[in-house]
């Protein structure tokens, strides 16, 4: 673990520190966001569209109203989104030949100083998102405050679990049209089918297959037991521990990327 | 019509002031010039930044309406006939503007397009044009792989494709390395072989030099002088100048003592030039004086010196 | 000598105005870039699957719009109207500011005979081009799920051409307005809660009367009215006031447009 260590010292914050400098200028807009973002689809979604859906009392929601199932899932996904979002175009910019990444690499710094510098950026960010959206999410009366906490900590591991993957590949890409169709063709499929909007169970047992396999799910399977308090022994491991392996694999494949891509 | 004497470009008192039309605190980027620019020459627009020549250069492109004065090009008012104007005429602004979304060659055929002319022609043309600037083996290459020289030559292609009887140019060469300048020079010279107008504006002296037939130079917005280069360095300067570098610490001393030896002394910011008839006689008296700088060099007076006793500054500044 | 040209004035015809050119530009860089179109018209066929299919088995059928129409078929139409909407609106906002600021791709065309109102013209007609394709392959898309009754349903298309014109006017007179990159957020703060709330997922009859008021000022709930009436065979003379609405606002909001345009591109 020593690497880990040395690479969460000093250095690391120097690059967190840059990006909160820049994040002074958009901070009022980004809060705004993150505030609008959940009332907005929990009222739409789950208010109006909820009229709809509890009207037939699916078997599917175990007694539980649409905005109850929906919440955790809109959280996980969004945050997901975000992550995915805030590690692929910025990190790309960051590393052509005018982006800030090389000039961090003239200075001291290493890219695996530039790589957690930036994701704990991310992690923060993630928490201000996950933190905002669970007191909203109060307010609609669907989040018991007891469970609350727990909710975030689910949100962070999914966007770390994404940030990190996301970045390795970012940080190799040329055009913003390649980060364009991975977030079309990719990440919106999984935003929507990972049973963010529906239950999975309702589906054929072949689509529920693969919804297991893909990563979205867990997070949301896992914020969901934890947010309705249905959570296993069981799934909660498995659903951590595929996450993880996400992390482990993200950053290890990063921080090659990112000394290939900044070392040449 | 091919006579050398038909004005193709006529100015008379022309102005241009930004901001709101009864505004007072508009600010005046051209302030009342008059010139003429005649078929088949190279005419030069010298001046520092923000003296006026982009601002006057938007006016002769009919993108810009001038505030004040007449403004006719080939026969035509450049308020009321902009785009008859502008089918006649090829620009290349300062800023590279090609489509960065296309090919080399599909920059050529869509702009030829804006002017309405056929993909055949079009085709033709281009195959033409590529050859003529030497990037026939980018035709096909996205914009991006070009370097800064061949990025120049493409906006030049392109505003040669409808053949147009005036050439606009704003600052050419800016940032160019010296190897493609060179070639772009030898382009513009070629073009004004076959009998192309060129109208330029530039900040180096040397390119006004090498390609401009007659120039104006111009400050704050008004004129301040106008003619060949030759006859402006005539006009202007002493045939010599003589440029001395002094160590930091003596700089002060040592200018005090060069005063009086020669007619005209301009101080620079790292060195003095002293204009006179005979450079070499003004360096033995300079010795004499018991001057010692660290450099000192003889030279004939060029555009930049004309700049520097016209505007009381360097062109580079 | 490769025969440059001689400053003939002949040979050169003026036709100022030609608007088209603009679409075969924009057709020319679609060549390089398709995927981009691609994946607009993949967009609303995800939500559909997502929301039409798998939403869907929550809702049943969707109560108050007289016959029985189902959440597929409720909800497949108004993301016709989106899609219309946001390529549109994508197409004068976004792409369009780039082309006014970092790219300068209007300094260079105006320098040509064009005019601004060619440009802006130009613009708007290459939105319509694009929302045509979209709606275009959703109508056959769906048709073959059996959402759409053919051939009442081709009423889509021009539905979807108006929307276009609309949306793609009033991003000409907003991006007008932009002052920098981060203006985008503004935008998306009314377009994401018009697409959530004009009657896309669920009928205007969930709302309390005030709000009905509210959302029936939107003119995504006139575009998804639209386009639902011709989807489902209904409506009865609901879409001339549609048409009516969405023509206005285009015309009025292009006019406003291209004078503003004139100022910013030709000071």
């Amino acid at each position: 673990m020593h690497t880990l260590a040395r690479a969460f010292s000093a250095p690391a914050f120097r690059e967190l520190g840059y990006w909160l400098f820049r994040y002074r200028r958009t901070w009022r807009g980004s809060i705004v966001i993150s505030i609008g973002n959940p009332l907005l689809f929990l009222t739409a979604l789950g208010l109006g569209l909820g009229t709809l859906v509890d009207r037939e009392d699916s078997a599917y929601l175990h007694g539980h109203s649409y905005l109850t199932f929906i919440l955790p899932g809109i959280l996980i996904a969004g945050v997901m989104q975000t992550a995915f979002l805030e590690a692929s175009g910025p990190v790309m910019q960051s590393a052509m030949s005018r982006g800030s990444y090389r000039a961090a690499a003239s200075t001291p710094l290493e890219p695996a100083g530039i790589l957690y510098g930036h994701l704990m950026y991310w992690i923060l960010r993630a928490t201000q998102n996950a933190v905002l959206f669970t007191c909203v999410s109060m307010f609609f009366g669907t989040v018991d405050p007891a469970r609350a906490p727990l909710l975030v900590l689910v949100a962070v591991l999914v966007a770390v679990a994404f940030a990190a993957p996301a970045a390795a590949w970012a940080v190799t890409v040329t055009r913003p049209s390649q980060i364009n169709v991975m977030f079309r063709f990719v990440v919106l499929p999984l935003y929507m089918f990972s049973g963010t909007f529906f239950p999975i169970e309702q589906l054929p047992v072949s689509l529920q297959w693969v919804a297991w396999a893909t990563p979205l799910w867990h997070g949301v399977d896992l914020g969901r037991t934890v947010a309705l308090g249905t959570a296993t022994p069981y799934g909660v491991l498995i659903h951590i521990g595929y996450l993880s392996v996400m992390v482990v694999i993200g950053l290890y494949v990063a921080r090659r990327t990112y000394r290939r891509k900044l070392y040449v | 019509m091919t006579d050398s004497s038909t004005v193709l470009i006529d100015a008379q008192g022309l102005r241009k002031v930004y901001g709101r039309p009864g505004d007072k605190a508009g600010f005046t980027a051209v302030d009342g010039i008059d010139f003429q620019v005649r078929r088949g020459e190279a005419f030069g627009v010298l001046g520092a930044n923000g003296a006026g020549k982009s601002s006057t250069m938007r006016m002769i492109a009919c993108v810009s309406p001038p505030t004040a004065g007449s403004l006719r090009i080939l026969g035509y008012d450049s308020g009321a006939d902009g785009a008859k104007i502008r089918a006649r005429l090829g620009v290349v602004p300062q800023d590279d503007t090609i489509d960065t979304e296309l090919t080399v060659r599909e920059n050529l055929l869509i702009y030829g397009r804006y002017f309405g002319l056929s993909w055949k022609v079009l085709r033709e043309r281009s195959t033409r044009l590529l050859e003529f600037t030497r990037l026939s083996e980018k035709a096909d290459d996205a914009v991006a792989t070009l370097s800064g020289g061949m990025r120049r030559r493409l906006t030049i292609a392109r505003a040669l494709i409808n053949e147009p009887e005036i050439v606009l140019l704003d600052e050419p060469t800016t940032g160019l390395d010296p190897q493609a300048r060179h070639l772009l020079w030898e382009r513009l010279f070629q073009l004004k072989q076959d009998g192309v107008t060129l109208l330029l504006t530039t900040h180096y002296m040397d390119e006004a030099e090498q390609i401009c037939d007659r120039l104006v130079v111009m400050d704050a917005g008004k004129i301040v002088a106008e003619g060949a280069p030759a006859e402006l360095i005539a006009r202007y300067t002493l045939r010599e100048v003589l440029e001395l570098r002094f160590a930091p610490g003596e700089r002060q001393i040592m200018t005090d003592k060069c005063r009086g030896l020669a007619e005209r002394m301009e101080e620079l910011p790292d060195r003095l030039l002293l204009s006179t008839d005979n450079g070499e006689e003004t360096l033995s008296a300079v010795h004499r004086q018991g001057v010692q700088p660290l450099t000192a060099l003889v030279r004939r007076s060029s555009l930049e010196d004309v700049f520097l006793t016209l505007t009381g500054r360097s062109l580079l500044d | 000598m490769t025969a440059m040209p001689t400053g003939a004035p002949a040979g050169n015809p003026v036709r100022p105005g030609r608007a088209w050119t603009m679409v075969e530009r924009n057709l020319m860089i679609y060549r390089h870039t398709w995927p981009v179109l691609l994946a607009e018209i993949f967009e609303p066929m995800l939500y559909l699957l997502a929301f039409g299919v798998g939403v869907g088995l929550l809702v049943g059928d969707v109560p108050g719009l007289g016959a029985s129409v189902s959440y597929p078929q409720f909800v497949a139409p108004a993301l016709l109207a989106t899609a219309a909407m946001n390529g549109a609106m994508n197409e004068t906002t976004f792409n369009m500011y780039g082309k006014l600021t970092t790219d300068k791709t209007y300094e260079s065309i105006l320098t040509t005979p064009m005019s601004v109102r060619s440009v802006a013209l130009g613009e708007v007609f290459w939105a319509l081009v694009r929302g045509a394709i979209v709606a275009t392959v959703f109508l056959v898309v769906v048709s073959i799920f059996g959402l759409a009754e053919l051939p009442g349903a081709l009423l889509v298309i021009p539905s979807a051409l108006l929307i276009g014109f609309a949306f793609a006017a009033m991003g000409l007179l907003t991006v007008t307005f932009l002052r920098s990159w981060q203006d985008f957020q503004l935008i998306q703060l009314v377009m994401l809660p018009m697409f959530l709330f004009a009657t896309t997922f669920f009928p205007l009859s969930v709302y309390p009367r005030a709000v009905q008021v509210f959302v029936e000022v939107l003119p995504l709930y006139h575009s998804v009215e639209l386009v639902r009436a011709a989807f489902l065979g209904t409506g009865g003379g609901y879409p001339a006031i549609a048409v009516i609405y969405l023509a206005v606002l285009g015309v009025v909001a292009l006019a406003i447009a291209v004078r503003r345009l004139e100022d910013t591109l030709r000071p």
